[in-house]
């Protein structure tokens, strides 16, 4: 698809190799509507205010009232979309690369669920305590979310394991552990009071609505962190997309590479997870789209990142303004958007008769 | 065939040890010698009232449920030929629950008897949909189907989610018929959804002899004068009636389907003649016993009995997932 026509040699010191310029181009051209959709996002709301003037606050201008509205409600929720959008997006991409199925993801290997049962937990059970407010939301929800998504990870990793990791096993051990994750979030819905379940329900579909600097951070920080490391493992992953024997004749240390690679996936997804509840198959579809665009044959990292923050983003856009005055949360979008993709997938790779 | 008579025997004898467990156990425990009392000669004390109006209809629901979900699951099985085959994990409960929320939220449905049509329609939608999602040219493998189900499921509870966003009312009697269990519906709702029940049953019983010929593989079922077609669609309509009575009196109960009709291979084999009543005696069994259980374990609260099936029917299908081979039915 690339060879000649898309690539260049490049020689930088002792590393040498082809540059292939559309993958490139994707992530530049991403960047760009990725920010313009972000910027787009922060316009729009109550108090519209206009583009130009949105940048103009960001490079410090602007009056009291739109600096509080930019600064301090709707760029954090922008952010928060787009780096949760990002983290999903390469989470995907790993998972899908090592499981050698494009149909792997956190979503459906149990890693978002396990994270939505933490964080629930805490909101319910917190709420009957009545001390669920200041420190106990802002540290408790995401600490449980994480744990509760490396918990859910790490136990399908180890049930799957039966001397090595199969794609399929992976898949269907997922399954099982997103379904009893599942169950328990759907137990502890009955719990609480009304008030609390309509906000886990939210939660649980995957809202960005209120969220502030407080839910930047720590998902702007692991992105900062795991996507040079994972980066620096994309070699790694290139290997793993061949076959077990294959890979071990590459000279790569099979099941090490493996598990790290997958460790570093779960804590993306978890800390996503973490800020903005389970978004349904933004890990799925972005790495998809990204591997479609850029023509390679592995999901590239970089591009499924900015796909991922774009869908975010964009759907958060739709869910809070294509239905009047109610905002849905912007999970139920990626959902109804994505589900069908996923379907699609199914039949397309069932003709290929690869899974 | 005397052995299986003898274990089919015992097996009813477990269930009726169990419902009276089920009937005597529970927040207050009620003496056996009491329970007698209230079933033959109620006088109207504390202890008759509890039995009479709360302990016998929910027994009786259990059981109706259990033989409903225990052979559901089997007809699922034989049909897809796929021994991870479960109302729940191929979405055809996720259909039907959208489906009942739709019914609630856009027409006002509240009666059973009004929501109990679009279950069924909720549920045959998405079974069909899962089978032709998963099922190619070569038939479906275990991994499409359950996929195929994830995708379903996943399109469903976002669907779901977004409607009961909408309307704090639904969202409130949602949450409880979501986690599944038999507490609390009184015998009337039972009545209402027998028919549907017994139709089904009806259904299965005409289908297990098409059964074990499409064991065999279409070609050769086809070749001993099966008419396929028609054994599929039955065995659709039959699992639909029974799975979506279920699920709409209940809620998703899930793994039950997916537990019972392996237990009762182990213990009659294959023939679905057997394995058929088997399935639905061991279903009973095993829905009264985790319900019985919920009510132990947190005492003085309950435990949803879709909550206490989770806990025990997920590890099971790990174990199924991790043998060697998954094995084709």
């Amino acid at each position: 698809m690339t060879g000649s026509t898309g690539s260049t040699g490049f020689r930088l010191g002792p590393v040498s190799g082809p540059l292939r310029w559309r993958p490139f181009v994707v992530v530049v051209v991403g960047l760009g509507l990725l920010v313009l959709a972000a910027a787009v996002s922060v316009a729009r709301g109550d108090f519209p205010i206009p583009l130009g003037q949105v940048f103009d606050v960001l490079l410090g201008g602007g009056q009291r009232g739109q600096r509080f509205i930019v600064l301090d409600l709707r760029l954090p929720r922008a952010l928060t979309g787009l780096f949760v959008g990002a983290a999903l997006g390469v989470a995907g991409a790993v998972f899908q690369s090592i499981a050698r199925n494009p149909l792997a993801s956190p979503d459906i290997l149990g890693v978002t669920w396990g994270a939505g049962a933490g964080a629930v937990s805490v909101i319910t059970f917190a709420g009957t305590l009545g001390a669920v407010d200041g420190t106990m939301a802002r540290v408790g929800v995401p600490l449980a979310s994480l744990a509760g998504g490396l918990l859910a990870g790490l136990l399908v990793y180890g049930l799957a394991w039966r001397r090595g990791i199969e794609g399929f096993r992976l898949v269907l051990v997922g399954i099982g552990i997103s379904a009893v994750a599942g169950n328990f979030t759907h137990y502890l819905l009955t719990v609480g009071d009304v008030t609390d379940a309509a906000r886990v329900m939210v939660w649980i579909t995957g809202s960005l609505n209120g969220r502030g600097w407080e839910h930047v951070v720590p998902v702007g920080l692991a992105l900062a962190l795991l996507i040079p490391a994972a980066l620096v493992g994309t070699r790694l992953l290139g290997a793993l997309q061949f076959d077990d024997d294959t890979v071990r004749g590459l000279g790569v240390r099979l099941n090490g590479a493996r598990s790290v690679m997958l460790l570093l996936a779960v804590v993306l997804a978890a800390v996503a997870t973490a800020a903005a509840g389970p978004v349904a198959f933004v890990a799925l579809a972005s790495p998809q789209i990204a591997l479609r665009l850029a023509g390679t044959a592995t999901p590239p990292l970089l591009g499924s990142a900015v796909v991922g923050g774009l869908l975010v983003v964009v759907s958060d856009l739709v869910a809070r303004l294509a239905f009047g005055g109610f905002e849905l949360p912007v999970g139920v979008v990626t959902a109804v958007l994505g589900a069908p993709y996923l379907m699609y997938l199914l039949v397309r790779s069932r003709r290929e008769a690869r899974v | 065939m005397a052995l299986r008579s003898t274990r089919l025997f015992l097996l009813v004898g477990l269930l009726v040890l169990v419902a009276l467990a089920s009937v005597a156990i529970g927040a207050k425990d009620i003496p056996l010698g009491d329970v007698w009392h209230a079933l033959t000669a109620s006088t109207g004390l504390e202890n008759d009232l509890v039995v009479r109006e709360l302990r016998v209809p929910r027994t009786l629901l259990g059981v109706a449920v259990g033989i409903a979900l225990g052979i559901g699951g089997a007809l699922m099985q034989g049909h897809t030929r796929n021994p991870l085959a479960d109302p729940g994990i191929l979405g055809v409960t996720q259909g039907a629950a959208f489906a009942v929320v739709l019914s609630i939220f856009t027409l006002g449905v509240t009666s059973l008897y009004g929501y109990v049509w679009f279950a069924f329609a909720g549920a045959l939608v998405a079974s069909v949909v899962v089978f032709l999602l998963g099922s190619g040219r070569s038939g479906p493998t275990p991994v499409t189907l359950a996929l195929a189900g994830a995708a379903v499921s996943a399109l469903m509870q976002g669907l779901v989610a977004a409607l009961v966003l909408l309307d704090r009312q639904s969202l409130d009697a949602f949450r409880f018929w979501q986690v599944g269990g038999i507490a609390g519906r009184d015998l009337a709702v039972l009545w209402q959804v027998l028919p549907f029940l017994v139709l089904g049953l009806v259904l299965a019983a005409f289908n297990a002899a098409g059964l074990n010929a499409l064991a065999l593989g279409d070609d050769v079922a086809r070749s001993l004068g099966q008419r396929v077609a028609l054994t599929r669609v039955v065995g659709v309509v039959a699992t639909t009636l029974l799975v979506g009575g279920a699920v709409a009196v209940c809620g998703p109960i899930g793994f039950l389907g997916l537990v019972v009709p392996h237990a009762a291979r182990a213990l009659t084999g294959p023939d679905y003649r057997w394995l058929l009543p088997f399935s639905g005696v061991i279903g009973a069994i095993v829905l009264l016993v985790a319900d019985v259980v919920g009510r132990v374990v947190t005492r003085p609260g309950e435990l949803e009995v879709g909550v206490v099936m989770a806990l025990v029917g997920a590890p099971f299908f790990i174990a199924l997932v991790r043998r060697r081979k998954l094995v084709k039915l």
